[in-house]
C-alpha cells in the first residue's frame, strides 16, 4: 500500500474527547497522521509530538534584518550620498532616524514571519486542499490515521477508535 | 475538564451550539442582500459619488478650491487625516492589545474593528495624498526611491516622513493580521458553499485551508508574534501622527503630552466608532447572542477611561501653557477657548470630557441607545478636537496683520463626504461577503463560556 492514500477517520464533537482519544491511539501503538480541528485544541500539539514553532525565531531575524537595513539606509542616505544641513543639525544623527528604524523593523518582522509560516504550512490561493470531512470547519474534530504507516491491522485499529468513543468512523481514500 | 465561571457572564448567549456558530455567520454571506443592507448601500455611494464628483475637481483644479489660505495652511484636510487614523485605532488595539491581555471579550468584535481599521487607515492616507497636489506623484516623492534629482533622497529628519513610514507599516501588518485571522473563516465558508462560484472565491481566499493541528500551532503562534509586534505598533502610529504638530515651533502643538494625548484619543475614537458599527450590525445582521450586553458594557468603560484620560490631557495643557510662563502659549489657549472659534473648543469639551463621564452610570452604559447616541457624540466631538488643535493654533499668526479665519468651501466638505462615503461602502461591502464574527475563535470560547451546558451534547 502507498502512503497517504488510504486513510481511516475518527470523528469527535468535543475537543477534550479529541486529546482523550489521540493519547490512547498512540499508546494502543497506533500511529496518527494528523488531527484536523474547526479551532485550535490546545494539548493536542504535544500529544502528537509536534516541537514549539521556530517562527518567533524567523520574526525576530526578519526583525533585525530591518534594523539594520533601516539604519544603514538612513545613514547612507543622508551622512554619506548626500549630505544636506536642515536646521543647522548634524547630516546624520541617530535620534530622528529611530521611528523610520522602528516601522520598518515591525514591517519586515511581521511580513517576514506570515510569509515563511505560509510557505512552510503551504498556504496558497492556488491550493486544494485534502479535505478528510467536509465538517471539519464546522463542529466536528477528525483524527486521521494513515493505513499504510501503521503496522497494525484494520481491524485492530478499528476496534481502537471504538474504544475512544469516536462518534463515527469512516474511511478515506484520496485518489 | 470544564470550567464554567460563576462570576464573569457567558460571551456569547442563547445556547449556541458550535454548528449554530458556522450557521449564524455564514448566513449572512450566504443569503441576498438584505433591504435594510442596499438601503445603506445606497446612502453610502450617495455620499460617494457627490464626494467623488468633488474630488474630480480638486484634482483636476488643485487644492486652492479648499478655503485655505496664507495663514491657515491645514484644516479640514488634516482634520480628516488625524480623525480617520484615530478611528483606525480601533481594531488592531482590540485583537493585539487585548489578546496579549487575554480578554476573550474581543473575539465577536475583533474581524469587525479589524476591517473598521483598515479602511480607515485607507481613508486616512487619502488626505495628505490630496494635500500634496499631485496625487499621482506622491508615492514616488514620499519614497526613498532612486530619482534623476541627484538621487536627492527624502528628508529622514522630518516627521512627517515618519508618518509615511508608519501608516504604510501600520495598514500592512493590519491586513495581514486581519487576513490571516479570515483564513479559517474562509475555508468555513467554502466548505459550505453550494454554488461554483463562491466555491471558487472562496477557495482561493481560504489559501486551502484545512485545520491540521500543525497549522493551528503555528497559526497560533504567528497570531501572538503579531499581537506582539502590532501592539507597540498601535502606539507609535498615533505617537508618530502626533510628532507632525509636536516637533513644530506653533503655539498650541509644540507641548509634549501630545503623543500619550493623542493615543489616547485615538483608542477613545475608535472604540467609539466600533460601537457605532456593532450596534448596527448587532440589530441587522442578528448578533445579539454574539455582542452581548457585557460586550457593550466593556467597550464604553473602555471609552470612559480614554474619555477621562483625554479630558486630563485638555487640563494638563491649560496648566503647562500658564505655567511654561510663555505669553504666546498663553494666548494660544486663551483664545481656543474664547477666540472666534470658542464654539468649536466648546463642542470639543462637551461632546469628549463631559459626555463620556455619563458612562458612570451602569444604567447608561448597559443602555443600546444610550450607546449608540454617546459613540456618535464623541466621534463628533473627537473630529472637533483635530479642528480645535489645528486652525485655532494657526489662524492667529505670529503677526496680528496675517490673522485670518478658515472657512470650508464645498471641496472641504466633499472630500469629507468622499472619505465617509468609501467607508461605509467598504465596511458594507465586507459585512456583506466577509465572516463578520471569527467564527474560529468563537468556537475556541464556546465551551467555557456558554451559558447552557447542556447545548454542548
Amino acid at each position: 500500500m502507498e502512503l497517504n492514500k488510504n486513510f481511516i477517520l475518527g470523528v469527535y464533537s468535543d475537543p477534550d474527547q479529541v486529546v482523550k482519544a489521540a493519547r490512547h491511539l498512540l499508546k494502543s501503538g497506533v500511529k496518527i497522521h494528523e488531527v484536523y480541528s474547526p479551532f485550535p485544541v490546545h494539548g493536542i500539539d504535544d500529544i502528537l509530538g509536534y516541537t514549539r514553532s521556530r517562527l518567533p525565531v524567523v520574526a525576530f531575524l526578519f526583525g533585525a534584518a530591518g534594523t539594520i537595513l533601516a539604519l544603514l539606509m538612513q545613514f547612507w542616505m543622508m551622512g554619506i550620498d548626500w549630505p544636506m544641513i536642515i536646521g543647522g543639525k548634524n547630516f546624520a544623527s541617530l535620534p530622528p532616524f529611530i521611528p523610520v528604524t522602528f516601522e520598518f523593523t515591525v514591517l519586515l518582522s511581521a511580513l517576514g514571519m506570515v510569509g515563511t509560516f505560509m510557505i512552510i504550512s503551504d498556504l496558497k490561493p492556488y491550493k486544494k486542499p485534502r479535505i478528510f470531512d467536509i465538517r471539519i470547519t464546522d463542529d466536528k474534530h477528525v483524527i486521521a490515521i494513515d493505513l499504510a504507516a501503521n503496522r497494525l491491522e484494520l481491524k485492530k485499529i478499528r476496534s481502537v477508535l471504538a474504544d475512544t468513543d469516536a462518534e463515527e468512523i469512516n474511511e478515506k481514500n484520496f485518489e | 475538564m470544564e470550567v464554567i465561571s460563576s462570576v464573569r457572564p457567558p460571551l456569547v448567549t442563547g445556547g449556541k451550539t458550535i454548528a449554530d456558530v458556522s450557521e449564524d455567520i455564514c448566513k449572512q454571506v450566504e443569503a441576498k442582500p438584505s433591504k435594510s443592507w442596499m438601503m445603506g448601500m445606497a446612502i453610502s455611494l450617495t455620499a460617494l459619488a457627490v464626494g467623488l464628483y468633488a474630488t474630480i475637481m480638486l484634482l483636476w483644479e488643485g487644492i486652492g478650491v479648499w478655503g485655505l489660505n496664507k495663514t491657515v495652511g491645514w484644516a479640514w484636510d488634516i482634520t480628516n487625516f488625524v480623525w480617520w487614523v484615530g478611528i483606525g485605532h480601533a481594531g488592531t488595539l482590540i485583537s493585539a492589545i487585548l489578546l496579549l491581555f487575554r480578554q476573550k471579550w474581543r473575539m465577536s468584535i475583533n474581524r469587525a474593528a479589524e476591517a473598521m481599521t483598515i479602511f480607515a487607515v485607507i481613508c486616512a492616507a487619502m488626505f495628505p495624498g490630496f494635500h500634496m497636489g499631485r496625487l499621482w506623484l506622491g508615492f514616488y516623492w514620499a519614497l526613498p526611491l532612486p530619482n534623476t534629482f541627484g538621487s536627492l533622497w527624502v528628508n529622514f529628519n522630518s516627521p512627517l516622513l515618519w508618518d509615511v513610514f508608519a501608516i504604510s507599516t501600520y495598514f500592512t501588518v493590519s491586513l495581514v493580521f486581519w487576513y490571516i485571522g479570515l483564513i479559517p473563516d474562509f475555508a468555513t465558508i467554502r466548505d459550505r458553499a453550494k454554488n461554483k462560484i463562491s466555491k471558487i472565491i472562496y477557495g482561493a481566499l481560504s489559501f486551502g485551508w484545512d485545520g491540521a493541528a500543525r497549522t493551528w500551532q503555528r497559526y497560533e503562534s504567528v497570531a501572538l508574534i503579531l499581537a506582539g509586534l502590532a501592539t507597540p505598533l498601535v502606539l507609535s502610529v498615533h505617537t508618530i501622527v502626533s510628532f507632525d504638530f509636536a516637533t513644530s515651533v506653533i503655539p498650541g502643538w509644540h507641548t509634549t503630552i501630545f503623543p500619550p494625548y493623542f493615543v489616547a484619543g485615538a483608542i477613545f475614537s475608535g472604540f467609539a466608532m466600533v460601537m457605532t458599527l456593532m450596534l448596527v450590525a448587532r440589530h441587522v445582521m442578528g448578533l445579539k447572542d454574539y455582542i452581548t450586553v457585557y460586550h457593550i458594557e466593556m467597550m464604553n468603560t473602555i471609552i470612559l477611561v480614554t474619555g477621562s484620560i483625554v479630558g486630563i490631557a485638555y487640563l494638563t495643557e491649560y496648566f503647562i501653557a500658564w505655567y511654561s510662563g510663555v505669553p504666546a502659549e498663553q494666548y494660544a489657549f486663551y483664545n481656543r477657548a474664547t477666540g472666534p472659534y470658542w464654539w468649536a473648543y466648546w463642542t470639543m469639551m462637551t461632546c469628549n470630557v463631559v459626555s463620556p463621564q455619563l458612562f458612570w452610570f451602569k444604567k447608561i452604559r448597559t443602555s443600546i441607545i444610550a450607546s449608540f447616541i454617546l459613540s456618535i457624540v464623541v466621534n463628533i466631538g473627537m473630529w472637533f478636537e483635530r479642528f480645535v488643535i489645528i486652525v485655532t493654533s494657526l489662524h492667529r499668526d505670529y503677526l496680528p496683520s496675517s490673522w485670518a479665519m478658515f472657512y470650508p468651501t464645498f471641496y472641504d466638505v466633499g472630500e469629507f463626504l468622499f472619505s465617509l462615503g468609501f467607508f461605509f461602502t467598504s465596511f458594507l461591502l465586507f459585512a456583506k461577503f466577509f465572516p463578520v464574527v471569527n467564527i474560529a475563535e468563537v468556537k475556541s470560547i464556546l465551551k467555557s463560556t456558554v451559558s447552557d451546558k447542556k447545548s454542548l451534547k
